[in-house]
This record gives structure tokens, C-alpha cells and sequence, in this order.
């Protein structure tokens, strides 16, 4: 890993961590927004960490780019530093694979796909080894996964998952964005997940949806009163494959302010996990579910 | 204490100054596109500079009030009418109970700021009124301006009648436009000829230019350096790991055309960026029409820092004559 660092204009500093996607690069680009968000630098108007990168904006009039740029670096080192240990949640989110809205709308873009016959399981499934779509969605849901980026639009998190790379899923985007895409939708484009957060156009393939509101700008959600958007970038997100039956019902909670998500208290250590991948991943299984 | 849309124009908004502070969870900073122009209509009926306002593309509305109000418009050129007498564009005039405010055919500039005395007082969402559709947030219920909307103004006694910005000090673009860039970002990712082209290419506001970006054809393709894709980021050259948007940065999707991303922007993705126009030329943007001629033209950030600077003191002598 090689840190890059570069101006956006003349108001922002965008700092790579990495070209290529890695937890180390997330969690390194985590520990640095941590370390700017607590050196309270005035001037700093908005701390965006992603997936490999982050991105802070400032004021040139309250600091010269140049000073910021030394101020981000000299942190750099602080975040090396750091121990890569989380404080963060877990969260089950239930998803309902192979639903019917979802497969209406990519019937209904398929000349923008790379396999105008099948469905985006069926293609995503192919051309990741897998004999059935069946089988790549179980690969899709056993392992937890990390909320490495929240943004595109509004509240809308990207996951990445936690297993080695030999075991990460990749798949293309779209050759063509759609213009429509439900929302809620569980979405995959490169190595990574999505939940789409509201209706809108969207370029991942499309594996299910969610009866889990993950984005209310109403605030009336039982539990998005206190705010808006769900998820924070370091969530820790388990999918739980549910049937038609159980969507209507989390639904019908979800719609009349009675549905709490699963969340626990949890600490991830970095180090811990490259250490045993399975074993580690069996124990936040165990935290989620209280065994 | 407020005005009803008898006709909302194509796309009328509220906004102000903007919601920064939410970017990192994908909520755009939004505000007025060309904010110099903002500023200077609140000033001129005598509201707080970051008040809210209507912000109108390509066509105005029509308002009937409901109380006096001072107005002032400012921004593109598209004449103002009060009960069909027409009202000079960046002045201040006065707008009595019952009378309807309507406006002529643009004649030039893509946007419109109408500022009302006591401000549009729709309510806040994240500190800010500035309408994000996509998210629903601020403005009238998350939304553009709608036929029968009654939207609520401030307490204000407003500022005098006939309080004028001077010709000299209303900025608004040239033609070709020319917009300056500060390359960085993945500027690295194209090769140097196409990095010479950029800027030496005439190019044109496309069609598809809205409060999320300006989008320009016309200019040669760029071609990239050769390199194998970095695990997570997509087949095509021009995809990186998705990462953070700037405002102002230029993503070229696919190589082809560029958008410069504005105030309603996606937060991130996986496009490459090649850099960024430079603060002082974003409002610039904000008042350009579809098939406008531009340049993009290569600056460093001293050249950025001294715009920026020329901008601020270009506000505050409007501040002054109308102080």
C-alpha cells in the first residue's frame, strides 16, 4: 500500500490509501478520518471516508491547501500507528433473494445486461464458479460483511465481505445503468454490496430485496427517529435470507413503527481476523445471536 | 405571510446556501447553483445572504402574493413582470398583496434567484431549506414547486424599492465559456496526449445538465495508459475503487464525454476523476444553457487561490454599494 495524496480543486484533499480494495486500505483509510475528525482542524468542513480512500474538504480561506495537505500527513503516521481495533455493531439485515419486484425490473432493462437471457443471479452465479444461483446466494449471505462506503446517494452503504480474496464475489456493473432500480434493492457491482437506499437509477446487478428502511427523511421509522440514515461507514452487516412470507410480515412491522433491526455491541480487531477468518467470523456470528 | 404557485415554471426549487456537514453519508451540500447570485438577491430586498430563495431554470413561475413583499431577481436575464408591469432584473422592487409575479422568456444565463423579503421559510431539514428531490429533503416536502403551493415567507420589513447590484459587479458567463481546471485526482490514469487534448478541444454543454452535473461533448475521446484494473474496481479503464466525488470534479464515464459534477452530485462512485474546476467557476456553471461553446483551461492552484480571492472581493463591493 502506498498512500497517495492529491488535491480536488482548491477546496479539497482526496488521500488514497490504496489503487486496489483491501480491509487493510479500509481500515487504514478509517483510522485516518478517526485522526482528522479528533485533530478538530479549523477550516475542515467535511470528512468522507470510502472504500480505499477518503476525502476531506476545507476552507482555503481559513487554511492554505498546502498546511492542510502537511496537517493530513503528518496524521498519517498516527493512523499507521493505530491499533486496528473497531468499536462497532453488528447488524442482521433480512433479504429476500430472487424476489419477485426486483426481477420485473431487470426483465424489464435486460438489453443493458451482459446476458440478456438469464437473471443477474444466474449470470453473477456463472461467472463466479458456482453451479446454481442457489449456491452463490448462500456465498453471498454466510459471511458477515463490512460497511466500507456510505454515499452515491443518500444513506445508501456499500459492504465489502469479510473473507479472503480467493472468496470475495465480483461481478460487473451493467453495461448499461438502468434507469430504474426498486429501492431497497441488495445490489452487486465489483467486489462490492449494496443496499439501494431510495428508488432510483442504479448500474449494480440486482440479487433481492429488503423490507428493512434504511433511509427515512420523515424520521417517523421506529428506529430512524433519531436519525435519518441507518448506516455508518464500520457497520458490520449480516444478510438473512428470508421468504415471501417473512417480507410481508417485517414489512407490515417496518411500515407500522414496529420493527427493530438486530444490532449488537461488537469489537472487530483486524489483526485477530487475518489470524483465523472462519473462526472469527463463527464468534461475531455468536455476538449477533447472543449463543 | 406567503406566496401560491399559480404555475411553477419547468423546475423551481428552494434553496440556500446549501447543507454541508453530510457528505460522508451520501447527502449532497445542494444550494443555489450559482450562489454569487443568491447572495445578491438577499441582499437586495435586505434578507441575510444565505437566506432561501427560489432558484427557476430556463423558465420562471408565477406567483400570486399574498402580502407586500420586496423582490428582487437576479442571476439569468428573463424579465420580471409585476400585474404584467415589467421590473428591471437585479433591483429591488415591491410586490403588493394580490398582485402576480411573472417573467418573459430567458434571454440569457440559465437560472434565475428570487429573493423575497423575510426569506422562504418552508422547514429545515439538516439545517438547511435547499430542495434535494432525490433524498426528499428540504424545500416544499422534498420536491420541486408545484401548481397550488402556498409556501410560507419570514418576518422582514424588506429593504427599499429600487436598490440596484451595478452593471459591473453581476457576473455572469462568456461565450465560449471558459471554466478553469486544476488537474489531479486520477489525472495519472490518461495519457499525456489526451491530457493535452482536453484542454485544447472546444467542447459544448449538453443537453444533460441539471443541479447534479453539467455534462460537455464535442472534444476528442480520452485514451487511458495502459495499466491491469486494481482488484475491486471494475473492467473498464475508466472505473476505479468507487471512492468520493468532489464538488466540481470531472468524471469522464467510458472516456467520452465529461460531467462536471454540481451541487446535487452523487457523493461517490467508481469513475475516475481527472481534477476539478476551480471554486471561484462553479456559480459560472450554473448559468450556462445546453449547446453553450467552452474551454476547460489548465490552472495551478495559485492561479485558483487568486480567483477565488478576485470573487470574494467582487462580493463584498456588492455588499457595499448596497450596504
Amino acid at each position: 500500500m502506498k498512500t497517495r495524496y492529491t488535491f480536488g480543486g482548491d477546496e479539497h484533499i482526496f488521500v488514497e490509501m490504496d489503487e486496489e480494495m483491501s480491509l487493510d486500505a479500509f481500515f487504514k483509510s478509517l483510522s485516518m478520518t478517526n485522526a482528522v475528525r479528533a485533530a478538530q482542524i479549523d477550516g475542515v468542513t467535511e470528512i468522507c471516508p470510502a472504500n480505499a480512500s477518503f476525502q476531506v474538504k476545507f476552507d482555503p480561506d481559513k487554511i492554505a491547501p498546502d498546511d492542510m495537505l502537511a496537517e493530513l500527513k503528518a496524521l498519517e503516521t498516527t493512523a499507521e500507528s493505530a491499533e486496528r481495533r473497531l468499536n462497532t455493531r453488528i447488524i442482521e439485515v433480512p433479504v429476500f433473494y430472487q424476489d419477485p419486484w426486483t426481477h420485473e425490473t431487470l426483465m424489464r432493462f435486460r438489453e443493458r445486461h451482459q446476458d440478456p437471457n438469464g437473471t443477474d443471479l444466474d449470470y453473477a452465479a456463472r461467472i463466479n464458479g458456482y453451479d446454481s444461483a442457489a449456491e452463490f446466494i448462500v456465498a453471498h449471505h454466510s459471511s458477515p460483511w463490512f460497511v466500507s462506503m456510505v454515499g452515491f446517494v443518500a444513506g445508501l452503504p456499500f459492504l465489502y465481505q469479510l473473507v479472503e480474496r480467493e472468496r470475495q464475489l465480483e461481478v460487473p456493473k451493467y453495461l448499461r445503468p438502468r434507469t430504474d432500480t426498486p429501492k431497497q434493492t441488495v445490489g452487486y457491482g465489483g467486489c462490492f454490496s449494496c443496499i439501494y437506499s431510495v428508488r432510483g437509477a442504479g448500474g449494480y446487478q440486482m440479487f433481492g430485496i429488503t423490507p428493512m428502511t434504511i433511509y427515512d427523511p420523515t424520521q417517523t421509522t421506529s428506529y430512524l427517529r433519531d436519525f435519518l440514515v441507518f448506516f455508518n461507514p464500520g457497520d458490520i452487516v449480516k444478510w438473512k435470507p428470508i421468504d415471501r412470507e417473512e417480507y410481508d410480515s417485517i414489512l407490515a412491522d417496518v411500515e407500522s413503527n414496529r420493527y427493530e433491526p438486530l444490532v449488537r455491541e461488537v469489537e472487530f480487531d483486524l489483526t485477530a481476523f487475518n489470524a483465523d477468518i472462519d473462526g472469527y467470523n463463527a464468534k461475531l456470528m455468536e455476538a449477533l445471536h447472543g449463543v | 405571510m406567503a406566496f401560491k404557485v399559480l404555475n411553477p415554471g419547468l423546475f423551481t426549487t428552494v434553496q440556500d446556501l446549501g447543507r454541508p456537514g453530510y457528505f460522508h453519508l451520501g447527502i449532497p451540500v445542494s444550494g443555489a447553483m450559482d450562489r454569487f447570485a443568491l447572495r445578491a438577491a438577499n441582499l437586495l430586498v435586505g434578507n441575510d445572504e444565505g437566506a432561501a430563495a427560489l432558484e427557476s431554470v430556463f423558465m420562471g413561475p408565477q406567483l400570486e402574493f399574498e402580502i407586500d413583499a420586496t423582490v428582487a431577481v437576479t442571476g439569468a436575464d428573463m424579465p420580471a413582470r409585476v400585474d404584467g408591469e415589467a421590473k428591471p432584473g437585479w433591483t429591488a422592487f415591491k410586490v403588493r398583496a394580490g398582485q402576480v409575479l411573472t417573467f418573459d422568456y430567458l434571454k440569457g444565463g440559465a437560472r434565475i434567484y428570487i429573493a423575497i423579503s423575510g426569506g422562504v421559510d418552508t422547514p429545515p431539514s439538516l439545517n438547511s431549506r435547499s430542495t434535494y428531490p432525490i433524498g426528499a429533503l428540504g424545500g416544499v416536502e422534498g420536491r420541486p414547486l408545484a401548481i397550488g403551493d402556498v409556501v410560507q415567507l419570514g418576518k422582514g420589513v424588506g429593504a427599499k424599492e429600487g436598490r440596484s447590484v451595478p452593471e459591473n459587479l453581476r457576473r455572469m458567463p462568456g461565450s465560449p465559456v471558459e471554466l478553469r481546471v486544476l488537474p489531479g485526482l486520477y489525472w495519472r490514469l490518461i495519457t499525456e496526449e489526451a491530457g493535452r487534448n482536453f484542454f485544447e478541444d472546444e467542447w459544448a454543454v449538453a443537453p444533460e445538465a441539471d443541479r447534479m452535473g453539467y455534462r460537455f461533448r464535442g472534444g476528442r475521446p480520452i485514451e487511458f495508459e495502459k495499466r491491469d484494473q486494481p482488484f475491486g474496481a471494475g473492467s473498464d479503464p475508466s472505473n476505479i475503487v468507487d471512492g468520493c466525488y468532489p464538488y466540481g470534479s470531472i468524471q469522464v464515464p467510458g472516456g467520452t464525454e465529461p460531467i462536471v459534477l454540481h451541487r446535487d452530485a452523487v457523493s461517490g462512485g467508481g469513475y475516475f476523476t481527472l481534477g476539478a474546476v476551480i471554486s471561484a467557476d462553479m456559480d459560472l456553471i450554473g448559468q450556462l444553457q445546453p449547446h453553450t461553446p467552452a474551454r476547460f483551461v489548465k490552472v495551478d492552484m495559485e492561479t485558483a487561490l487568486t480567483a477565488r480571492h478576485d470573487r470574494r472581493s467582487l462580493l463584498d463591493k456588492v455588499r457595499e454599494s448596497l450596504s
